[in-house]
């Protein structure tokens, strides 16, 4: 498959001929003022008069956020980074005029100094595998240069060549799993509907995104969406449909313009419609905009939500693939999922399956974000270790802090320590270690997180998400989230830990959804791999992390205390003493907790709640 | 805010309208909710009546639907919707500092809206602009890398507009 990825980089050089310019309009850019930059490189070019010689789009979010607002100049494929308007001369004049690369605007590695010129040298794009994202920040969402990139070439095969039965099969061989949470042979669900006995039948495009940390569906919707449109309509073309629904939560509006655009496009084009490609096939999408449910994530609720009512989950069987919207068979799959499919149909099943590992195969979108150097989209094939990820591609923590835990599945997925590091992230190895690859979501903590008060945020999300309907859901989470908040605020006993695993085992086997079944793993992960953790809150009434409001003294750290004593002076309390020449020391029976110390220190001497410092401090 | 009654009606001509084509097909109601609370900002009891009434909807569906989705609120917001994202790469990135802070300088606790209307401070789910982490919602526009320090300049432009 490494050659299918070689193929695809050797396509796009071919097809890039003139200059052309990408700016990036993710989220982070956008903030950071990426439409400035491109109105003063447009002024730039019309003052020179090469105006409309020299595309210039705005495109979905190009990748590695620590560099916005970016831009891309091709054919070279040169990376301008942090711009400002100001820099728009400089390009038009030196590199767009005389061929010069404007060296003060490239990338330096912020370890070895050097000088990289183009995205795919980049130490965040040098090992992924971008295969779904390929066009994400590449190419414009337009259905132009979509076309121009191969793009509704798998399509045109799927009607002209294959039968329905022919396009499940490659799927099937390719062992494409649901990248939205499940992980269900995407191919087998597609024969379930396939056979399934109904007048109508429905594709549903689950774009409802609802795991915190999670940005992938959003990203590729915004930067290619026409891949999403034209993995539905195969599916349709597979499944036996006629309609399509993207369902897509209210919080991406660019996302749903996007999608709206594109279906116009492809309207306009006949690639929606009747008679597509005068093949007899019809189908159409419409976009349903969700308001605000995470549990309309799960399919069943999904199909209440389409359907006007509250997002209330049923019980299955009957499953969607049998009876759901409109009580007809209804093919739900996510995003990511259905932008493989364009690569399997042109490229055959069987090459697809050469990435990943058996079980796991092809590439996965991760979410990477939280407590590390380079945020953004990483695509690995599956089965590649967490270490690689975090450290290689993500330039590992800021800060020089340690690395403390990796949130995989958000929710619904489980908490990774340090021990973990090497796991290969594949579907079985992250539910064996008490987790899932979820939706991708990968949210790395430092020494500054606490993971007891992790555990709690999330069961504060789940409780406040739970529909309701379903009593271990609604009244489990509401009291796992009592004696979590119980704990963080310093009132806990050892014989809560036994309980929150009592209520977890209850939840996981009794409630009627998978919001319910998997809101404990985040205790659960928790609760086994940073025991101490909650120990430490219990037993010392202390929060190591130095988060937990009610347990987080301040200490004086010995070696970094210059005895200056400017503590001393702030302390309302008085309980910092010390004299010139040795470390002041904090009297916790007269310390109040007001932080003024900690926020003051001029040498950042004085920590909260603990750590290796806590422990000297101790004794 | 109180809205003037020239106003009201007109407001109610304008979702009446919107609502026509909705009549008689099934699975609408979230979208002509949604339509609702466009026009008016958000969705009093009235609103939900009327729009019940256009579309022969029961109004205990109504309401089940409405208090379902956090998107739908039932009190007025500000002219600036102020929102603190609390996804789990802003909570780690200090999303509940930036939202005390926010609380402590417009006076506005999170759900509720400034005496003058002008600011309302809320959180929102996660905006999926995790690697801008913390970020705040104004309106439609996302704000990422924000800091406690920067909200008086926020405020203050806000203001002006």
């Amino acid at each position: 498959m490494s050659t299918l990825l070689e193929e695809l980089a050797e396509e796009r050089i071919r097809l890039e001929t003139g200059h052309r310019i990408l700016i990036c309009g993710g989220i982070p850019c956008t903030s950071l003022g990426c439409r400035k930059v491109k109105e003063a490189l447009e002024d730039e070019l019309r003052r020179r008069g090469i105006e409309g010689q020299i595309p210039v789009e705005v495109v979905g979010c190009i990748g590695d956020c620590s560099l916005g607002p970016a831009m891309i100049v091709y054919p070279e494929g040169i990376v301008y980074q942090k711009l400002k308007p100001e820099d728009a001369r400089a390009i038009v004049k030196e590199h767009l005029a005389k061929g010069r690369i404007v060296e003060k605007l490239l990338h330096r590695d912020p370890r070895t100094k050097e000088i990289i010129r183009q995205r795919e040298q980049m130490p965040f794009y040098r090992d992924q595998s971008r295969l779904v994202l390929r066009n994400c920040g590449v190419i414009s969402a337009h259905i132009d240069d979509y076309i121009k990139y191969r793009g509704y070439a798998a399509l045109a095969r799927a009607l002209a060549e294959m039968t329905p039965e022919q396009v499940i099969e490659e799927v099937k061989t390719a062992g494409l799993r649901g990248r939205g949470g499940g992980g269900f042979p995407t191919g087998r669900k597609w024969e379930i509907i396939r056979a399934a006995a109904g007048e109508e039948k429905y594709v549903i495009c689950n774009a409802d995104e609802g795991d915190p940390g999670a940005f992938m569906d959003r990203n590729i919707l915004e930067g290619d969406p026409h891949s999403v449109l034209e993995g539905m309509i195969i599916a349709g073309y597979a499944a036996g449909a006629r309609q399509g629904y993207i369902y897509v939560r209210a919080e991406y509006p660019m996302a749903v313009r996007r999608a709206r655009e594109a279906i116009a496009q492809a309207r306009e084009k006949k690639l929606l419609g009747e008679n597509i490609f005068e093949k007899g096939f019809n189908f159409d999408i419409a976009i349903r905009i969700g308001a605000g449910a995470f549990v309309c994530g799960e399919e069943t609720a999904l199909i209440s939500s389409i359907h006007g009512t509250r997002g209330d989950p049923n019980p299955r069987p009957p499953f969607p693939a049998q009876k759901g919207l409109w009580g007809m068979p209804t093919l739900i799959n996510n995003v990511e999922t259905l932008a493989n499919i364009p690569l399997i149909v042109l490229h055959g099943g069987a090459r697809f399956a050469g990435l990943g590992t058996p079980g796991s195969s092809g590439t996965k979108v991760f979410a990477l974000a939280g407590k590390v150097n380079r945020a953004g989209l990483v695509e690995v094939p599956l089965g590649t270790p967490l270490r690689k990820i975090v450290f290689d591609i993500g330039g590992g923590i800021p800060g020089d802090k340690r690395f403390k835990a990796a949130q995989t599945g958000g929710p619904s997925g489980g908490c990774l320590g340090p021990e973990l590091l090497d796991i290969p992230m594949d579907y079985r190895s992250l539910q064996e270690a008490g987790s899932m690859v979820g939706s991708g979501g990968l949210i790395i903590m430092d020494e500054d997180t606490c993971m007891v008060d992790i555990a709690r945020f999330y069961l504060d999300f789940t409780q406040d998400e739970s529909c309701g309907k379903c009593t271990p859901c609604r009244i489990g989470t509401k009291r796992m989230l009592e004696i979590l908040e119980k704990i963080t605020a310093g009132k806990g006993e050892e014989r809560d830990l036994e309980t929150l695993e009592q209520l977890a085992l209850l939840l996981k086997n009794s409630s009627l959804c998978g919001l319910g079944r998997s809101a404990p793993n985040p205790v659960l992960s928790t609760l086994h791999r940073f025991q101490d953790e909650y120990l430490a809150h219990i037993r010392e009434r202390r929060c190591p992390a130095g988060v937990c409001p009610n347990l987080s003294r301040p200490w004086i750290m010995e070696d970094k205390c210059r005895a200056c004593g400017i503590c001393s002076r702030l302390c309302p309390a008085a309980a910092i003493t010390g004299k010139k020449g040795t470390p002041y020391r904090i009297d916790p029976a007269k310390c109040i907790d007001c932080t003024k110390c900690f926020e003051e220190c001029p040498f950042d001497a004085i920590g909260r709640g603990g750590g290796v410092y806590a422990e000297t401090a101790d004794r | 805010m109180a809205v003037r009654p020239a106003k009201e009606k007109e407001l109610y001509g304008q979702l009446t309208l919107a609502l026509e084509k909705y009549k008689g097909k099934p699975g609408v109601l979230i979208a002509a909710l949604q339509e609702a609370q466009q026009v008016f900002g958000y969705l009093p009891r009235k609103v939900m009546i009327h729009v019940a009434n256009e579309l022969t909807i029961p109004l205990a569906e109504v309401y089940s639907v409405v208090s379902f989705y956090s998107l739908f609120s039932t009190v007025p917001v500000g002219v600036h919707r102020l929102e603190v994202c609390m996804g789990t790469a802003c909570y780690v990135r200090g999303a509940e500092q930036l939202l005390k802070e926010l609380q402590k300088k417009t006076g506005a606790e999170p759900g509720k809206v400034t005496a003058d209307g002008l600011f309302s401070v809320a959180t929102t789910r996660c905006v999926g602009a995790c690697s801008a982490a913390p970020v705040i919602k104004i309106g439609e526009e996302l704000h990422g890398g924000a800091t406690p320090g920067q909200l008086d300049a926020l405020l203050e432009e806000l203001k002006k507009r």
